[in-house]
């Protein structure tokens, strides 16, 4: 476990690091270092998409489906299970959003949403989140950006999109009795995750 | 034309009028900065679980001046503990992404107040609910496309009994339905979990284990400054006190600010009981036995309380030896007797009739083992898991009896559960008939979440073509 542990902190850093080389700083005006909202998120999703990836394959889909030592259950409490790949990444979005509350420079939020929800709450609500999940539908391996004024601020929203990349994440969503779609492949576009960073006046 | 008469006598009720009307400004000023009863400024009563505080406006109120946050945090501050995840499947973190910003505006889920409003008695329902009606169909218009079974259904229903509590969903969501849909009506095994203090001593830090080591004391070795009590010693020599090396100083020598040393009391209040039970202390103080001392204000007399009461237990204070008189702290009591020397509603009457005491009498007298009974507190303070430190839990006795009692659905995993099935609970705790009469009888109520949800599961195995 401890061995685990420590791949994942090694590949999140590696990831970090690699997110970051995409946001290039550059010098502003006023000779301050900045990034653009658009290398900002970019960088986020790297972090994200690598963390969630080495949880999905290397935790979840080795101990549930190759190994058979425990199962994944979105009652992972009830059931003493792991938790499911979605989860994780929701219940770090969480954290974060009460994290970043309070910190105005970084204050930015993620989710993960899909055309086909199994909780329908992770359905698009915006005209951005309905426009990019359709874009990255249909436009296999492209991101989807646009900004976007919520609740009277305006933000930087990007969409990427969120493949099935292990058995677990396409048999899990075919099989679910809430899923209103059940035949996804793997290698398809399940989802999309969204960034939303918030735009100065 | 006015005569000067006239106009002196105007000047002087002038003055009069003046003068009364400033003393009254004064008085109310006083007694609003200063006052033990300022119950003159409430705009209106306060609901059932918070009557107790009327005197206590600051204990809500923290900044006269303060707006919406100051009173959110007040919720927070008492009720937060149990506003977060598992327990609540509707957290704060659930709406402050952006994306909900708009639902938001429509009602605004991030402030307790939304739908738990105080002083307003005319729009007050049971569980102190200001609820608006159309909550839900903000983000659940569409459950009928979900859940074919709940189509046609009035949005004011969600919270019916057995069906949701947005809140705490635990008992009720629709995976836990299913999985419990066939359990029997009493489990192979009814037992309470045994209540774990002793067996973890070693890892709670904050006992003084120092100063009283886990060693079983004899009568000589009473540390009391003046002899001591023969009953009184005998009382403490029967309890888990003296077998685990709890000397009678560890409760009466007490933090003084007139002193650098403790000094001994005769009489130490709930903080010398707090420095080993801190937790069951910080939970007392959360319920309505102990909130008024929690709160600043005298302890909790029966004559106070919206429950019929025994009327020879009217001025009875709550205290921590209220229930666990000293030197006994006999917990059977504590269980039964306490609580039936004060309450006198009816399904507090009824207990001694019922299956339930007789189980609890069969305990007390050996025949059946130890968890086996039910006694008022087995299910009203019930034995939870408890996260004591980021690293340490253990099951002990909620003594927030309020925290589980309503709407009663919060009572099914805490307390139901270890001897009853889910289908049974459901259906008893939505009979108030059953209830009065302390479960005389078999539930009149049939509750049909457990039906739907086995409707909306077939369905959806006939779409997939799978089986459950």
């Amino acid at each position: 476990m401890k061995k685990a542990s420590i791949s994942i902190l090694a590949l999140s850093v590696a990831a970090a690091a690699a997110g970051l080389s995409v946001a290039t700083a550059e010098m502003s005006a006023g000779n301050t270092p900045s990034i653009t909202p658009k290398a900002m998120a970019d960088a986020l999703h790297l972090v994200m998409d690598s963390d969630r990836t080495v949880y999905t394959q290397k935790i979840v889909n080795r101990l549930v489906k190759k190994d058979k030592v425990i199962t994944a259950s979105e009652h992972f409490e009830d059931e003493q299970a792991l938790v499911l790949p979605a989860q994780m990444f929701r219940f770090g979005s969480e954290l974060v959003a009460q994290r970043a509350a309070d910190k105005p420079d970084v204050n930015f939020t993620y989710s993960l949403q899909s055309l086909w929800p199994v909780n329908r709450q992770n359905a698009p609500k915006t005209e951005v989140e309905k426009t990019g999940l359709q874009f990255i539908a249909d436009n296999k391996g492209e991101n989807y950006y646009a900004e976007e004024e919520l609740g009277g601020k305006r933000y930087f929203t990007a969409v990427y999109p969120d493949i099935g990349v292990a058995p677990v994440c396409v048999s899990c969503h075919n099989d679910h009795k809430d899923s209103p779609r059940r035949d996804f492949k793997i290698g398809d576009v399940m989802g999309g995750v969204v960034i939303r960073i918030p735009l100065g006046s | 034309m006015m005569s000067d008469s006239g106009r002196a006598g105007k000047k002087i009720l002038w003055l009069v009028w003046l003068g009364s009307a400033l003393l009254a400004a004064l008085a109310l000023t006083y007694t609003l900065l200063n006052g033990e009863d300022r119950t003159l400024f409430m705009p209106g009563p306060l609901s059932p679980g918070h009557h107790q505080l009327a005197a206590a406006c600051d204990a809500c109120h923290t900044d006269p001046l303060g707006d919406g946050d100051v009173l959110q945090e007040a919720c927070v501050a008492c009720h937060g503990d149990d506003r977060k995840k598992p327990v609540d499947s509707h957290p704060l973190v659930k709406f402050n992404d952006p994306r909900n910003a708009e639902r938001l505006a429509q009602i605004d889920a991030t402030r307790c107040v939304t739908c738990h409003t105080e002083h307003r008695p005319e729009i007050t329902a049971t569980d102190g609910l200001t609820q608006p009606l159309d909550l839900c169909v903000h983000c659940h218009r569409d459950i009928a496309a979900d859940r074919p079974s709940h189509a046609g259904m009035p949005f004011a229903t969600c919270k019916d009994s057995g069906c949701h509590n947005y809140h705490n969903n635990r008992a009720l969501y629709t995976d836990f339905l299913l999985k419990h849909q066939h359990a029997p009506e009493l489990a192979e095994q009814p037992l309470l979990p045994a209540r774990q203090f002793v067996t973890l001593l070693d890892e709670i830090m904050e006992y003084p284990h120092d100063r009283y080591p886990v060693v079983a004391l004899a009568p000589e070795d009473a540390d009391a400054p003046q002899p001591v009590d023969e009953e009184v010693k005998r009382d403490w020599l029967t309890t888990a006190h003296a077998a685990a090396g709890v000397n009678c100083s560890a409760c009466h020598l007490a933090e003084n600010a007139e002193s650098e040393t403790p000094l001994w009391t005769d009489h130490p209040g709930q903080q010398g009981c707090s420095q080993c039970h801190a937790l069951e202390v910080e939970r007392f103080g959360k319920g309505r036995h102990g909130m008024r001392l929690a709160a600043g204000l005298a302890p909790m007399t029966p004559e106070q309380a919206l429950l019929p009461m025994q009327p020879q237990a009217a001025h009875r204070e709550l205290t921590c030896n209220s229930c666990h008189p000293a030197h006994r702290f006999d917990t059977a009591t504590a269980a039964v007797e306490a609580c039936l020397d004060c309450h006198a509603d009816d399904h507090s009457l009824a207990y001694k009739t019922s299956r339930h005491h007789e189980l609890w009498q069969q305990e007390l007298n050996g025949e059946l083992p130890e968890g086996s009974g039910v006694s008022c507190a087995g299910c009203h303070m019930p034995r939870i898991d408890f996260d004591v430190s980021d690293w340490l839990s253990r099951i002990m006795v909620d003594h927030n009896q309020s925290a589980n009692l309503s709407p009663n659905s919060k009572m099914i995993r805490s307390s139901c559960l270890h001897c009853h099935g889910l289908p049974f609970s459901l259906d008893a705790l939505a009979d108030r008939n059953l209830i009065d009469s302390n479960f005389k009888g078999r539930p009149q109520a049939q509750v049909r979440s457990i039906e739907m949800a086995g409707e909306d599961q077939r369905r959806a195995l006939e779409e997939t073509g799978g089986s459950p």
